[in-house]
């Protein structure tokens, strides 16, 4: 009688009343997860080197966190897979070929750095695995752009170099683009295997695709960020991408080509440095694909989202301050 | 501020710890990045900067008696403008491959905001002794500062210490670039902090180890 007393007694608690399964450390291990098909797809490729550098990058990651962690006395949270992520996107940022040492200190810089210093996970301004790569991509800018072809042979070969599509599309134009690749639907495939140089993880559109859907699908990222992006840069590619004349660009090529959809599924969406106000991601999107065609199409780079989305991680903060929607039931406040 | 009493060591040592102008004030930051990728061009500027300093107090309290409160301004402006030139013309005449590299900086020392602070908040208020040594802690703070910055900077950035390589390999050419300079000033400004934080938390826990031994 007693028990059931007190299971009918009213319980006053403060909000939220409803909670739901997710955790941190779920949606995390379920980005990793969403990682693996664009992961196998290179390792096809570019054979044991793209996963010794992976791994390199992850292992740095997770221990500069912990140490650092341990060091400070704080509570230690490598297992919440935040660390892992930023190691293995960071790891799919760079070129299989790179010497070891690269991955180390550009995760180390990421994690401690860009992470740790602003006050862990949810406090960092901007994403940590691309602060690492453009502080590896100033730092050693050679070694940073020595892009292997990729051999679908699961050996060490010593690869041949090759330029990324994009640099052969700055440097040379499409023309030169085609030779290489056949025509156009053969270059179109290759794009969307991954049969291409590149960094490890951004070359094979779509197994990057079935990833995002996974994340879409889950609701753990919404469509905003991703779409504004991507149809801002084959908006832009279709209007100036062309020479000479406007509106007679290829979108599709600018679509598949480069860091583009990895780096709008799984970098622009990153939480802690995207606006939180689903208008202001759509305003965030639009920011990184416009700044990424005008690298692409006016830099001195051949590719630009990795700028994009550091730049608009800024700006992240004056969006949401600024596109602040009313409160229910509040009344607009009178433009004076 | 009033008349200072503090006395002539503490005030130097002031300059150069608790008030340093880099690590602590954070102001004069411009030419801290610009001019620290090489510990040479980091020297000159911080020899530079005690020189001006130094002098600029020592004439701002001469003179202190004589100049209305309301035309200070142009009168401190003047006066560091003329120190300014004569390093300016020296190292132009003596020194001219370090001149090349950081004569725009030297001359921007003009608009120094620590130079002006403290002929405004000290040397204006101070006798002549407490001045020249406040002006040469600030400066000496200053030149430290630039020294630690730039050695990190050329070591990491290209391998080398004032102009003689030392370590062989792929160097991290980030630290040399503006980039770099925001990096190592960040990072060296936490550690400078840090270590405060652990001096005053030995020195209080001595304390309260004293007050139970009492």
């Amino acid at each position: 009688m007693a028990t059931e007393a007190k299971t009918q007694q009213l319980v006053v608690s403060v909000s939220p009343h409803v909670r739901d399964e997710e955790s941190i450390a779920k949606i995390m291990w379920t980005v990793n997860f969403a990682l693996l098909p664009a992961l196998i797809m290179s390792v096809y490729y570019f054979g044991p080197r793209a996963v010794y550098v992976t791994a390199l990058c992850i292992v740095t990651a997770v221990l500069s966190e912990r140490l650092f962690q341990k060091g400070l006395k704080r509570k230690v949270t490598t297992n919440d897979g935040s660390a892992f992520l930023t190691g293995l996107l960071l790891g799919m940022n760079l070129p299989p070929s790179v010497p070891f040492y690269i991955p180390v200190v550009g995760s180390a810089v990421s994690i401690l750095i860009a992470k740790m210093l602003f006050g862990g996970l949810g406090y960092n301004i901007f994403n940590p695995a691309l602060v690492g790569r453009a502080f590896l991509l100033i730092t050693w800018p050679k070694l940073m752009t020595i892009w292997s072809e990729p051999t679908a042979q699961f050996v060490a070969l010593d690869a041949k170099t090759t330029a990324t599509p994009l640099g052969i599309l700055k440097e040379e134009g499409i023309v030169k683009l085609l030779e290489i690749f056949g025509d156009k639907m053969s270059l179109y495939s290759h794009l969307l295997m991954g049969n291409r140089a590149g960094s490890i993880g951004e070359t094979s559109a779509l197994a990057l695709l079935i990833g995002g859907a996974l994340l879409l699908y889950k609701r753990y990222i919404t469509w905003h960020i991703p779409f504004s992006f991507l149809g801002t840069v084959a908006l832009l590619a279709w209007v100036f991408g062309g020479k000479g004349a406007l509106f007679t660009g290829d979108p599709v090529i600018h679509l598949l080509s480069g860091g583009l959809m990895l780096g709008a599924f799984f970098m622009a969406t990153d939480y802690v440095t995207c606006p939180t106000i689903r208008k202001g991601q759509i305003v965030f999107g639009i920011g990184c694909g416009a700044i990424t065609m005008l690298i692409r199409l006016k830099g001195g780079f051949p590719e630009g989202v990795m700028f994009a989305i550091l730049l608009m991680n800024c700006f992240a903060p004056l969006i949401d301050r600024n596109m602040k929607p009313a409160l229910f039931g509040a009344v607009k406040a009178a433009k004076k | 501020m009033g008349h200072t009493d503090k006395s002539n060591w503490e005030l130097i040592k002031n300059g150069i710890f608790s008030e340093n102008t880099i690590f602590r004030m954070a102001i004069s930051l411009c030419p801290s990045i610009a001019v620290t990728n090489s510990l040479k061009n980091g020297f000159f500027m911080g020899v530079s900067v005690i020189f001006v300093q130094t002098m600029v107090n020592l004439t701002v309290s001469l003179i202190r008696g004589f100049v209305h409160p309301k035309i200070r301004i142009p009168i401190f402006m003047m006066i560091i403008a003329g120190y300014v030139s004569i390093i300016d013309m020296t190292m132009a005449a003596f020194a001219r491959p370090v001149y090349k590299q950081i004569g725009l900086y030297i001359q921007l020392i003009v608009a120094f905001a620590s130079i002006f602070a403290r002929a405004e908040v000290f040397a204006v208020k101070n006798k002549l002794v407490p001045s020249v040594c406040d002006g040469l802690g600030m400066g000496i703070g200053f030149f430290l500062a630039m020294i630690v910055i730039s050695f990190f900077r050329e070591l990491l950035g290209k391998g080398a210490l004032w102009g003689f390589p030392i370590v062989e390999g792929n160097p991290l050419l980030i630290m040399v670039l503006p980039a770099g300079g925001f990096f190592a000033v960040g990072l060296l400004m936490g550690f400078f902090n840090w270590m405060d934080a652990k001096i005053a938390e030995r020195k209080s826990a001595g304390q309260a180890v004293e007050k139970q031994a009492a």
